[in-house]
């Protein structure tokens, strides 16, 4: 994310198998019991030294969870899931609560810049990039570090982990968390409720453009272990931040659940822009092995005239469920999502959006580009609502799907919704293949099967990588290109 | 120099025999144009000779300055020299036409040993082969081919020629689709790419062509072999009689 020469040198030397980030680091940890239940709980609310409030939300979430059933409508496929297989908490042991980065794990730090993520202020100042991002490190259940929060609190602005906030913020934590995504919304999500671990928390006051980018990047080290992480993000009256979201997971042969919950906060005149580049380990070419990204993203334009923006470069996961959606509940409020899904090998991605426009003279626009390639399917599913008292709602929706070989499939499952007369939905949809004809074109002119894919696909993708920071969009299409790797000739 | 000795090709199932034992060799510097009725295995023969996979070789050989051309990947073909502009140009949308002409040049002239293009040299270069063949710098812009029309699909393809400086340019009915005033700029523009170290194979349907790339060579190709050779005069008699002297079932 940060130092991009570095990263994609680093991509390419690490060129021996298609997943880049398959090592694990071999770290004392310290974890919870296998399984679940409430004492896992309350064990997790101890770990964290949280306040009563907060495990009493957590108790309520299990409980309701328990009476819950996993949805099954979307169009992915994989054996029931055993919840008490799995661990909930997993923290590395070597100085638990690091106070400033020196204090950090030396091995925890290595693993974070062969990631290519460099967490040391000054290593990330003598980088390539002259634009700085400030990077919240979470490893598996935990925050290590949180980066330029001196610099960022100077501009009033909050950057911590969410277990920090919950004990040094809970006024701002108890009135937003669980206000865009409530509590029962869906099964991942109260389960997530009941164990998250860590994440980010961001507040931008009144007024404020954020001075820099914020990321978090989350690594899932520990076998057998679930990562639930929690992200909020508030953004007050007129003020504006732009964050991004970066994932990794080393190579293991049984399935991992990864369970997120994302909400965001726009007030009056504010905006979000939320960046996703999803690169979990996806098992491997027969399937075996691979996170299971199960994740609830949902943004509310609370306030008149703000804006939220996803854009996701999904490449990585056995499973991909995820719908990063928008209420657009202020009146002129606008929403967008902006989508790459690249399935390779034997992945499963179920992905797409929801708009719901609730606002007057609300407007959304939706960019979705598959690609499948090897035996994947992948599957876009988004839906558009207009509310009663939507007048004039607006909508865009291009989907594109793009298929490589003949063994994968690609799905639209578009869903439109609208009770106000006014509303005006446009929807187009196209599938394409990159043929053998012009695959020998391309060859024809001297470029290799691997180039001219890249070509074809970086044409494809161009107009969402279009909308990435500069120097993500470079990271991720080259992580396009890998994860295609071995899908021609 | 091409050489090519007893071509047996099929397509890759087996079903179908195209080529039967066809032999042709084009030296350096040399314009040879073949002619023949439809469905003689023209355009096949350029593929195989591009390295088209669709194809079985059932026997034969193809020498390019004494390379062997059947056990090379496409890419690796282009990079040894050879160049064809097809009979109908791919489209390939998003990639802009410039974005696809500098992958190419890059492509070759790192098979040249030759370092990465600089960009204004690159730029200068497509303006200036762009200008030559009357296409407009917006085009450049668009998608490779996209919504081009028939004529102006043709154009690119040899302006891909001019940039990528091949050994051997093989043109599959280049003129078809063309404007007279088209047939003529592009004619120059192959013209212009005449030296004594570059040949051409020119296949097309009409003596008209020739008139404009005047051939060393004229070939006769039916049911897959070359049944006549001899010169430029060739193609006249050809226009004038049709086939029927040197294929024996036209119709078949
Ligand atoms: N993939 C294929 N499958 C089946 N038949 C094929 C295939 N490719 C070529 N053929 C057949 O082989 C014969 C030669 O085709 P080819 O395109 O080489 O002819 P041509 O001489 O270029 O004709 P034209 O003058 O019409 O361009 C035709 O009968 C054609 O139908
Ligand atoms: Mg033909």
């Amino acid at each position: 994310m940060v130092a991009v020469k570095e990263t994609v040198e680093q991509v390419k030397e690490l060129d021996v198998d298609q997943y880049k980030y398959g090592f694990s680091t071999d770290l004392e940890v310290d974890k919870a019991p296998k399984g679940l239940s409430e004492d896992i709980v309350r064990f997790i609310s101890a770990k964290k030294g949280e306040p009563d409030w907060m495990l009493e939300w957590r108790l309520d979430a299990y409980r309701r969870w328990l009476t819950m059933v996993e949805p099954d409508w979307a169009r992915v496929h994989y054996p029931k899931i055993d919840f008490n297989d799995s661990y909930y908490y997993a923290a590395p042991k070597k100085n638990a609560a690091p106070k400033t980065l020196d204090e950090v794990d030396p091995a925890i730090l290595d693993a974070y810049k062969k990631l290519g993520i460099p967490l040391r202020e000054q290593e990330i100042l003598a980088g390539v990039q002259t634009s700085k991002v400030a990077v919240d490190a979470v490893f598996d259940s935990v925050s290590v570090v949180t980066t330029f929060k001196e610099e960022l609190k100077k501009a009033g602005v909050i950057f911590c982990s969410i277990s920090e906030a919950i004990k040094e913020h809970p006024e701002l934590v108890r009135k937003y968390l669980g206000s865009v995504v409530p509590v029962t919304d869906n099964y991942y999500a109260t389960l997530n409720c009941a164990v998250f671990t860590d994440g980010s928390f961001v507040y931008i006051p009144e007024g404020v453009r954020c001075p820099m980018e914020l990321s978090t990047y989350f690594r899932i080290n520990e076998k057998n272990t679930g990562q639930f992480e929690r992200t909020l993000i508030i953004a007050e009256k007129g003020s504006y931040v732009s964050y991004l979201e970066g994932c990794t997971a080393p190579q293991r042969d049984e399935n991992q659940l990864h369970a997120a919950v994302v909400e965001l906060v726009t007030m009056d005149d504010a905006e979000i822009k939320y960046s996703t580049v999803q690169n979990w380990y996806p098992g491997d070419a027969d399937g075996k092995g691979g996170i299971y990204n199960f994740v609830t993203k949902r943004g509310d334009c609370r306030g008149a005239n703000s804006k939220i923006s996803w854009t996701q470069v999904e490449t990585g996961s056995a499973i991909t469920w995820k719908y990063p959606s928008c209420i657009l509940r202020g009146d002129n409020s606008r929403g967008e999502f902006y989508s790459i899904a690249v399935s390779n090998g034997m992945q499963q991605v179920d992905s797409g959006t929801k708009m719901i426009h609730l606002g007057k003279n609300t407007t959304s626009r939706i960019i979705s580009k598959g690609i499948s390639a090897g035996r994947s399917q992948n599957t876009y599913r988004g839906q558009v609502s207009a509310h009663r008292k939507a007048t004039n709602a607006r909508n865009f929706t291009n989907c594109d799907s793009l298929l490589i070989g003949e063994q994968c499939g690609a799905h639209t499952v578009p869903y439109l919704e609208s009770k106000n007369a006014s509303a005006v939905f446009e929807h187009e949809a196209t599938t394409s293949k990159i043929s053998e004809e012009q695959m020998f074109y391309c060859r024809q002119r001297g470029l290799s099967a691997e180039e001219a894919t890249a070509l074809i696909v970086n044409g494809f993708v161009k107009d969402v990588l279009q909308q990435l920071p500069m120097e993500f969009a470079v990271e991720a299409q080259k992580l396009i290109s890998i994860s295609l790797e071995g899908s021609v000739g | 120099m091409l050489e090519i000795r007893n071509l047996h090709v099929a397509i890759e199932d087996g079903s179908k025999k195209i080529l039967n034992g066809l032999d042709l060799t084009i030296h350096n510097g040399e314009v040879a144009a073949i002619m023949g009725p439809n469905g003689s295995g023209k355009s096949t023969l350029s593929y195989v000779i591009a390295g088209k996979p669709d194809y079985e070789i059932l026997d034969g050989e193809i020498l390019l300055d004494g390379e062997n051309l059947l056990e090379m990947e496409a890419d690796a073909r282009a990079a040894a020299g050879v160049f064809l502009a097809f009979q109908y140009p791919l489209e390939i949308a998003g990639v802009a036409t410039m974005t696809f002409l500098k992958a190419a040049m890059n492509a070759q002239s790192r098979a040249r040993g030759e370092g990465e293009l600089k960009t204004p040299d690159f730029m200068r270069r497509v303006k200036l082969g762009a200008e030559k063949l009357g296409i407009p710098q917006e085009m450049l812009r668009r998608g490779l081919n996209v919504g081009f029309s028939g004529g102006e699909k043709k154009r690119m393809e040899i302006l891909q020629m001019a940039l990528l400086e091949p050994s051997i340019g093989i043109l599959d009915e280049t003129d078809s689709g063309l404007d007279i005033d088209a047939l003529k700029i592009v004619s120059e523009g192959v013209n212009a790419l005449r030296s004594a170290d570059r040949s051409f194979l020119v296949i097309t349907h009409y003596q008209r062509l020739l008139n404009y790339i005047v051939p060393d060579t004229v070939h006769v190709m039916s049911k897959g072999r070359i049944v006549k050779t001899g010169g430029k005069e060739l193609a006249l008699e050809l226009e004038a009689n049709g086939y029927a002297d040197y294929v024996s079932d036209v119709a078949a």
